[in-house]
């Protein structure tokens, strides 16, 4: 191929993005850095440590599975550690080790690899680690693991809300911000974070506006039916962590403009939902993770016609 | 009587992994190694009775009636383990519920009867009837115990852990039943694979000795 005079002849796409998968994942983690440097300022080393144990199992997790599967190891593209990183994220800071470990490796080994790896998974692989860690210890997944034990607090601005507790809810400049006061899950706490790291993805052009907005939007509507605070409903809980990072999985979410639209819609409707009348104080991962499971289907439906071909000669052919 | 059809439903058309037949109790039931082991004895002995009785009546009942007759025929053995799990295993009746009368519906039954009691000799239901029960009974008791040994740290209700040991609740509930059977599945499917090879590769060796020779 050293001459570059000759023809080249190639099938189409004839046009082809430098965006590789690296990249990509290289612009989510810078994107996470805000909400990483907050989380540990609001909760010191352990918040650290739990990053580091989950992002390390993650990418271990995948570089045994393709060693011993004999595939190419893909480690070298960095959606390990991302799946790491939003585990963690996910999880309370009194989390043990071992419940870090487990969820990653259930994640990568169960929910991303044996269903085919990169680009295959029908979940996201972080979201589904955290319902099964929730599932299966609820009492070290729920209530007071997510305050530091250094503090006086007893429950999440939504466990508050959600338990009817006599305790004052944080100002909206409080849950906006992050700090002090607001507890959760290590990087879901601030919303200001989260919102930066997503605007930076979204200029990147790494995310499409689509499924953020949309979700956000839809919250936003039905808090104001619901009579709830929209602010309070926007900030809190894991909310901003889902609408930019996890629902915008470009695996497990819809490609079409519509059907992210539909896709995020529906993941704002659930989480109300859950929030409302469901039995835990938060819905975002399960909302995300029923989307997630709709959106083959979603994907079907809306994929736009092809120009130049009636409906009537495409069932002929079918 | 061939005694081919004794080992074709334990590992080679088991039941639970390879035919995934009657995966209703599988799911439901298999929380605990002793309800797996349970079902899947009270599931043999249906088998066994409905097998042997349909085999002998396959040349009275006639064709167009033949899916009732099966079902009075199976019934009938669901009531007959019904009751004595009643009178005798309180607790395991306790424990399997609703899913002992629904034996009824379980289509490894209806399924052998109709694909291999209507038109095999009593002897080879029999042995078809015993083969498919140890396969299902083996799967179904594996599966509880692995979700048991997890789900609770025991096994057949045996402590097997410290109290430092936290159990996965998850493998108790519906989705640890799904994981474990498609883990099951797929391991299965991946010996089944392995051994087809290695048996392709013999014979093709031994093709090749027959050339040469």
């Amino acid at each position: 191929m050293e001459n570059g005079t000759k023809l080249w002849v190639s099938s189409s796409p004839h046009i082809r993005s430098d965006l590789t998968t690296q990249k990509i994942m290289l612009n989510v983690l810078i994107a996470l850095v805000p909400a990483f440097l907050v989380s540990v300022y609001v909760f010191g080393i352990s918040a650290l440590l739990i990053t580091i144990i989950c992002v390390a199992t993650c990418v271990l997790t995948e570089y045994v599975f393709e060693y011993l599967r004999k595939k190419p190891i893909t480690i070298s593209d960095l959606s390990a550690c991302v799946t790491g990183v939003l585990i963690a994220f996910n999880l309370p800071v009194k989390a043990p080790w071992w419940l870090c470990i487990i969820g990653s490796v259930f994640a990568i080994a169960i929910v991303k690899q044996l269903f085919g790896g990169i680009g295959h998974n029908f979940l996201n692989p972080a979201l589904a680690g955290r319902a099964f860690l929730l599932a299966s210890w609820p009492t070290r997944m729920t209530g007071i693991n997510y305050i530091p034990v250094d503090v006086t607090t007893e429950a999440t601005p939504l466990g508050i809300v959600k338990e009817g507790l006599d305790i004052a809810l944080p100002s909206n400049m409080q849950m906006f911000l992050g700090f002090p006061g607001v507890y959760g899950a290590i990087g879901e706490i601030s919303a200001l974070a989260l919102l930066i790291g997503g605007i930076y993805l979204i200029a990147r052009g790494i995310i499409s506006w689509r499924i953020p907005t949309f979700y956000l939007a839809t919250v936003l509507v039905m808090a104001l039916f619901f009579g709830e605070d929209p602010i309070f409903q926007l900030c809190a809980g894991g909310l901003m962590l889902g609408a930019f990072f996890m629902a915008t999985d470009y695996v497990s979410s819809p490609t079409t403009p519509v059907g992210q639209i539909i896709f995020a819609v529906g993941c704002g409707l659930l989480t109300m939902i859950i929030r409302k009348f469901g039995g835990y104080p938060e819905g975002v991962s399960y909302s995300i993770l029923l989307m997630n499971c709709a959106a083959p289907l979603i994907q079907k439906y809306t994929m736009p016609k092809v120009y130049g071909i009636s409906s009537q000669k495409e069932e002929v052919a079918e | 009587m061939n005694f081919k059809y004794l080992t074709n439903g334990i590992i080679k058309e088991n039941p639970t992994f390879r035919l995934l037949l009657g995966m209703c109790p599988t799911m439901a039931v298999t929380t605990a190694a002793l309800n797996g082991l349970g079902m899947g004895l009270s599931t043999m002995f249906v088998l066994i009775g409905s097998n042997v009785t349909i085999s002998a009546l396959r040349k009275v009942i006639p064709d167009s009636i033949r899916i009732p007759a099966f079902i009075v025929v199976i019934a009938s053995f669901v009531t007959i383990v019904g009751m004595v799990l009643k009178a005798y295993i309180p607790v395991l009746d306790q424990a399997l519920g609703l899913y002992i009368p629904l034996i009824v519906v379980n289509c490894i039954i209806l399924g052998r009867a109709e694909a291999f009691a209507f038109d095999h000799s009593v002897g080879n239901s029999l042995m078809d009837g015993i083969g498919m029960g140890l396969g299902f009974t083996l799967s179904l008791t594996v599966l509880g115990s692995i979700r048991e040994i997890f789900g609770v740290g025991s096994l057949f209700g045996i402590q097997l852990f410290g109290d430092a040991y936290e159990p996965v609740t998850l493998m108790i509930l519906p989705p640890g039943g799904f994981i474990v059977l498609g883990l099951g599945i797929g391991i299965i499917n991946w010996i089944t694979v392995k051994l087809e090879k290695r048996k392709e590769e013999k014979s093709k060796a031994v093709s090749t000795e027959e050339v040469n020779a």
